[in-house]
């Protein structure tokens, strides 16, 4: 044990972590708290004037209707975009795993739409698929198919924004998965080649499990990240074609600042929250099970 | 077991050649130890042996068999690495098998393979473990033991030592040399420390500049060393050296004047030996202090390495050289004579080859 650690630890030590804890409670605590403690009230947010309500907002929000779809909405989307995710930018990561030109250009073209702002990405994508005049409209007419009413039908439109979605993210995790990758040491490789292993056999036994805690932390991130999804779907679809691709945070903007109805968006955050302890809980009790398994 | 052969074998690094023109013969069951200074090309050698880096020109044969283009896995080799490559994420029994599974062996035969081995290199207690649950030790036993249980006619060491504490290192080495008695197989180990190259080895191959300087057994290289390189790097000191003067031959031996005005008679023959300037090279053993010695020097500093005492001496010209003392203790700046056991004094001519003293059988 070091010398440091035999040291009687002091209450003064306390004030090194102390600016850190005082933001971290007054910005998320605090409002963590506070949103909890709306959530029991119906607080009017014009006339500012609150009643103690008890759990009735979450009774209603459990018969409200429109907030069952876009539970479903919400999940639906997370459970098409989250493996999307994983599996796509895992496979970007190891097909542009090597150097050159042309993967190093790849690799930036890749990251490049990360930066973009939600309002372009939108933007340029209403205009490719705008009916009519579209890029991707034209290309289907030209092939001489029908054009394919992507942001208009309800059973497409929830599935075009999360292809969109990815579209536009797609770098981060890339880039999570190419420097996992690089910290694989190439002598590993280089036996496995000296063991005879194919392609698919060191991909599997060599590269995969040496990804597994890259994998896990990606498929997290996008979990926590999908769940909330909202802007890019507010500015292409507004939640429609009939609130089918509306989520859960756009309820919870509409009730709070359109409603004005302050205790029951709060109770809605709740309930996101939740649903999202539950999603990344299950995650890591699948990997903590994997783990135990095999040890 | 297989032999290998080396024929022209050239690498360049784009424009950087780092090899060129090599050729080596290896015989069944010997141990052949690549030898030189960091950045000699042993190590691209031996990696061009394994396939894990293409050669530029030239072709290696494997068992008479023409690899040169043959992908790693199928030259019938196995290759222990400097940071063991084990794979982490699996079981010692399944970093043994991996292998012999990937070419379709039989479980029962892989069983068989691993139980031999396990009880060889001591790894039975081992088997269900994960490398990071292992020591240094631990994990260069597997990474043998996957070596071994793969049959293969010549096995690899790239360094494989390099990563053990001092103690370890000793005791792995005697294992390896055990086992290269037991299993007979041909075996190539590339290293930069000489103490495993002179106790491994049955023949050395001592490299520089991407180019061999010399093949020999280790008492050869030690006793006739080819060159003024080798001369110097083999041995703790290594081979001092003298500049001297060629005086006058006498019965066919070449005569020295030697620094601050001695004359030593060699027993190097003089035909052959070219003119012009010479380096007399002494290894620190074979000198010691005589009253009467041909060679004059102060001392400098005196070591004291427990089973012998060094004394660094200056000589008058300036050049250094080590000395083995023998009881006497002479003080720092002191004066000493030398004797030279002329049947242990080698010259060196400017191009670095070497003219050793006549056999005293001869």
């Amino acid at each position: 044990m070091s010398a440091v650690g035999l040291r009687a630890s002091r209450p003064a030590y306390a004030l090194f972590v102390l600016p850190f804890v005082a933001l971290y409670a007054a910005l998320l605590i605090w409002p963590l708290l506070k949103g909890v403690f709306i959530s029991f009230h119906d607080h009017d947010l014009l006339s500012n004037e609150s009643f103690w309500v008890g759990l009735a907002n979450y009774a209603e929000l459990w018969d409200d209707e429109v907030f069952r779809q876009v539970v479903g909405n919400t999940i639906r989307f997370v459970a098409i975009s989250t493996p999307i995710f994983v599996i796509l930018s895992l496979s970007l990561a190891l097909a542009l795993n090597r150097p050159g030109k042309l993967a190093f250009l790849l690799r930036a073209t890749f990251f490049c739409a990360s930066v973009f702002s939600v309002t372009l990405v939108t933007l340029v994508w209403k205009l490719a698929l705008m009916p009519g005049r579209g890029l991707l409209p034209q290309l289907l007419t030209a092939l001489g198919l029908p054009e394919l009413p992507l942001l208009t039908d309800e059973n497409l439109a929830l599935l075009t924004v999360a292809l969109i979605t990815v579209w536009w993210i797609i770098g981060l995790p890339m880039i999570l998965f190419l420097s996992a990758l690089q910290q694989i040491p190439a002598e590993l490789y280089e036996a496995a080649a000296l063991d005879n292993a194919s392609r698919w056999r060191t991909l599997t036994r060599v590269t995969l499990p040496s990804l597994k805690r890259a994998i896990v932390l990606v498929a997290l991130i996008e979990l926590i990240r999908q769940f909330q999804v909202f802007p890019q779907i507010l500015l292409m679809t507004n939640g429609g074609p009939n609130n089918s691709t509306r989520p859960i945070v756009q309820f919870i903007y509409e009730q709070a600042f359109m409603q004005l109805s302050l205790g029951y968006a709060t109770a809605a955050s709740q309930v996101l929250l939740a649903i999202m302890l539950v999603g990344v809980s299950a995650q890591i009790w699948i990997e903590r099970d994997k783990k135990g398994g095999r040890a | 077991m297989a032999s290998l052969k080396l024929q022209n074998i050239s690498k360049r690094y784009g424009a950087t050649q780092v090899i060129a023109d090599l050729s080596l013969d290896v015989a069944e069951g010997e141990f052949v130890v690549f030898l030189g200074p960091s950045g000699c090309g042993k190590t691209s050698l031996l990696r061009m042996v394994a396939g894990l880096e293409e050669a530029s020109g030239g072709r290696i044969l494997i068992g008479g068999r023409d690899v040169t283009q043959a992908p790693p896995g199928q030259r019938n080799l196995a290759m222990v690495f400097q940071h063991y490559a084990l794979y982490p994420h699996m079981s010692v029994r399944d970093n043994l098998a991996f292998g012999l599974r990937n070419i379709g062996v039989k479980e029962v035969e892989i069983a068989r393979r691993i139980a031999e081995a396990g009880r060889m290199l001591e790894l039975d207690a081992l088997l269900e473990r994960k490398p990071t649950q292992l020591s240094g030790g631990q994990r260069q036993r597997v990474a043998i033991g996957r070596a071994v249980v793969k049959e293969p006619g010549i096995f690899l060491f790239d360094e494989p030592l390099s990563n053990l504490d001092a103690a370890l290192r000793g005791r792995t080495r005697l294992e390896l040399a055990q086992l290269h008695r037991r299993l007979g197989a041909t075996m190539v180990f590339v290293t930069h420390d000489q103490i495993e190259a002179m106790t491994l080895a049955t023949r050395i191959v001592v490299m520089k500049g991407g180019a061999i300087e010399q093949v020999a057994a280790p008492a050869e290289l030690y006793r006739r060393p080819a060159t003024r390189f080798v001369a110097g790097f083999i041995g703790t000191p290594g081979m001092g050296f003298v500049p001297v003067q060629r005086a006058a031959d006498e019965e066919g031996f070449a005569v020295l004047a030697l620094p601050g005005g001695g004359r030593l008679r060699t027993r190097v023959p003089a035909v052959g030996l070219p003119a012009g300037a010479l380096s007399l090279g002494l290894r620190p053993e074979t000198l010691h202090p005589a009253a009467d010695g041909a060679i004059q020097g102060s001392v400098e500093m005196v070591e004291f390495l427990g089973e012998r005492t060094l004394a660094h001496l200056k000589l008058a010209d300036g050049s250094a050289l080590i000395v083995t003392l023998n009881g006497v203790r002479p003080e720092v700046g002191e004066s000493i004579g030398v004797a030279v056991d002329v049947n242990e004094a080698h010259l060196f001519d400017e191009s670095g080859r070497a003219h050793h003293a006549l056999e005293p059988s001869a």
